[in-house]
């Protein structure tokens, strides 16, 4: 009885500072997101800065996304003609690698991989600095590090991941079509006619709102990570695996929501 | 030096109080700085020394109490009032801080830059500053390029860019040799008596301290001389042995942190003869 007595409120205390953790970290994510958009319409603005973040996170991600953007399309070819072959609709294989190319894959997957590359990229940088005191060296130069350090990277990230997703969806197409002639022998002109076809505004707007969401989720979430640092490098470390997970982990439940909205207005 | 200055301190801290993770690390501190005197902050490690001087320049706020920089109610200023204002204090962080990705020349320049001043002029100001700590060569070099002792230079030249009132240094020769501690303890000697800013000095070691309360930059010679009790250099003079304060003369004096609170605050002789166990763990 006694050890239930002396149990019971380390317990309960224990799960209250759990959920005063997670509404802490939340109202901190919340103003850090708020203060970097509200950067934007301040000055000074650090164009300069932000220009480097989009070499850094759009060029810079472009490998990789090209290679997997490639073979999500070619992989996607494979599995549908693999089942489309029983009914003899191999033909069908341009409609369904666009559409869900367009519309889930390569929103998802491109801001997946650059959630993983970038994230943590970010996280680690922005944590390194903060271990080192240069985070505090900016603030006590007179430097705002939400704007010089946090509105780039978000700004950055939220206008590049779009473009990165079209080029993405874009090769995936290439990828399918190659597969698609050379290993099914199917027409060029009606891969391409089919692919374009099924197309519709609506798929587009989809497969371009969504990272531009997602790009900014990525973006704030490594930038929180980073600039929240306890404990050192290992700190840091651990700040980054956080921020890449927690970004994928939300780069997919918005996806839903998203996904649910977006439907609403283009069913 | 101190001529035409106002009378009123340059920093004051009243009843200061802060605590983290419901501990409380500064319980009460208070104390002032008058305009081109130094105050050497020293105390074991974890008594708020840095957490002192992050509060001066406005970079953490206290739970409680009153911070005063040259006029300025720190405690009431909101954050972007307190980016203005530290454009007029110069920080030395501990390992110097210096931003990795620039080189020793836009590190330097940074502030400048950020100011929008004009790049001829930035040059210049750089070069100045870089000759100050006598590193004019090390300009185009990445931090990670230099030794200890020089970044924390290269952070002297970027504190003194802008020619704040007032420089805080913050441990400037932890971890260094003797050698290169001396050289550090020059620069700040040179800052204060040629530029005449008014100090805080966080430091582990009371001979830095000594070292400030008893030797002057006498910029005719060019060297560092010992102060005399009429303020004149003198050519005797022991780094332990302290002066007596003369009028004219720099002054430094020495306040002791221990758990959270004020211990000791008071003229360097009225330690080097001292009883006091706590503070005779610092003269050993």
């Amino acid at each position: 009885m006694p050890l239930d007595n002396a149990l019971e409120p380390s317990v309960s205390s224990r799960v209250a500072n759990l959920f005063k953790g997670i509404v802490q970290t939340v109202q901190d994510y919340t103003l850090l997101s708020v203060e970097a958009v509200a950067s934007v319409f301040r000055t000074p603005l650090y164009v300069d800065d932000a220009l480097y973040q989009m070499d850094v996170i759009g060029i810079g991600s472009l490998p990789i996304v090209l290679l997997t953007g490639f073979f999500i399309g070619a992989v996607m070819v494979l599995q549908t003609a693999a089942q489309f072959s029983r009914f003899g609709e191999t033909a069908l294989v341009g409609d369904i690698v666009a559409i869900s190319i367009v519309r889930e894959l390569g929103p998802s997957i491109t801001s997946l991989l650059v959630a993983g590359r970038n994230a943590s990229g970010i996280a680690s940088e922005l944590g390194s600095m903060l271990v080192t005191e240069q985070v505090d060296a900016m603030r006590a130069m007179g430097t705002d590090p939400v704007k010089k350090l946090v509105t780039p990277r978000v700004m950055a990230t939220t206008l590049m991941l779009p473009l990165l997703t079209a080029i993405s969806d874009f090769v995936g197409l290439v990828g399918g079509y190659l597969i698609s002639h050379f290993q099914l022998r199917l027409d060029p002109v009606q891969y391409w006619t089919r692919a374009i076809h099924a197309l519709q505004f609506g798929d587009l707007v989809q497969g371009l709102v969504k990272p531009f969401f997602f790009g900014f989720i990525l973006s704030s979430v490594g930038c929180y990570y980073g600039l929240t640092v306890r404990g050192g490098t290992q700190g840091v470390g651990r700040a980054t695996t956080q921020a890449v997970v927690t970004a994928s982990v939300l780069i997919l439940i918005s996806n839903f929501f998203i996904t649910r909205m977006l439907l609403f207005i283009f069913p | 030096m101190n001529a035409g200055l106002p009378e009123s301190p340059a920093i004051a801290l009243e009843g200061v109080r802060i605590a983290f993770d419901e501990r409380e690390v500064l319980s009460g501190v208070s104390f002032s700085v008058v305009h081109g005197d130094t105050l050497a902050l020293l105390g074991e490690t974890g008594t708020g020394k840095t957490l002192l001087l992050k509060m001066v320049a406005g970079l953490v706020r206290p739970d409680a109490g009153r911070v005063s920089v040259l006029g300025n109610e720190l405690t009431e200023m909101t954050e972007a009032e307190l980016l203005d204002f530290r454009r007029q204090v110069g920080f030395v962080f501990q390992e110097g801080a210096l931003f990795d990705s620039l080189t020793v020349g836009d590190n330097v320049a940074y502030r400048l830059r950020e100011e929008g001043a004009d790049e001829d002029e930035i040059d210049a100001r750089v070069d100045e500053s870089l000759r100050f700590v006598e590193l004019q060569d090390a300009k185009e070099k990445l931090p990670g390029e230099i030794s200890g002792g020089m970044r924390r230079r290269v952070s002297i030249a970027r504190a003194l860019i802008t020619r704040p009132p007032i420089v805080l240094y913050d441990s400037p020769t932890a971890g260094l040799d003797p050698v290169t501690s001396q050289r550090i303890i020059t620069l700040i000697l040179r800052l204060r008596d040629v530029y005449g800013v008014t100090a805080l000095l966080a430091t582990q070691r009371i001979q830095d301290a000594f070292a400030l309360a008893n030797y002057r930059f006498a910029p005719e010679r060019n060297a560092v001389v010992p102060l005399s009790p009429n303020g004149h250099p003198s050519p005797r003079g022991g780094a332990q042995s302290p002066a007596p304060a003369a009028a004219g003369a720099p002054r430094t004096r020495f306040l002791f942190l221990r758990d959270g609170k004020v211990y000791f605050q008071g003229e360097p002789d009225e330690v080097s003869g001292t009883k006091d166990a706590y503070l005779q763990r610092f003269l050993v």
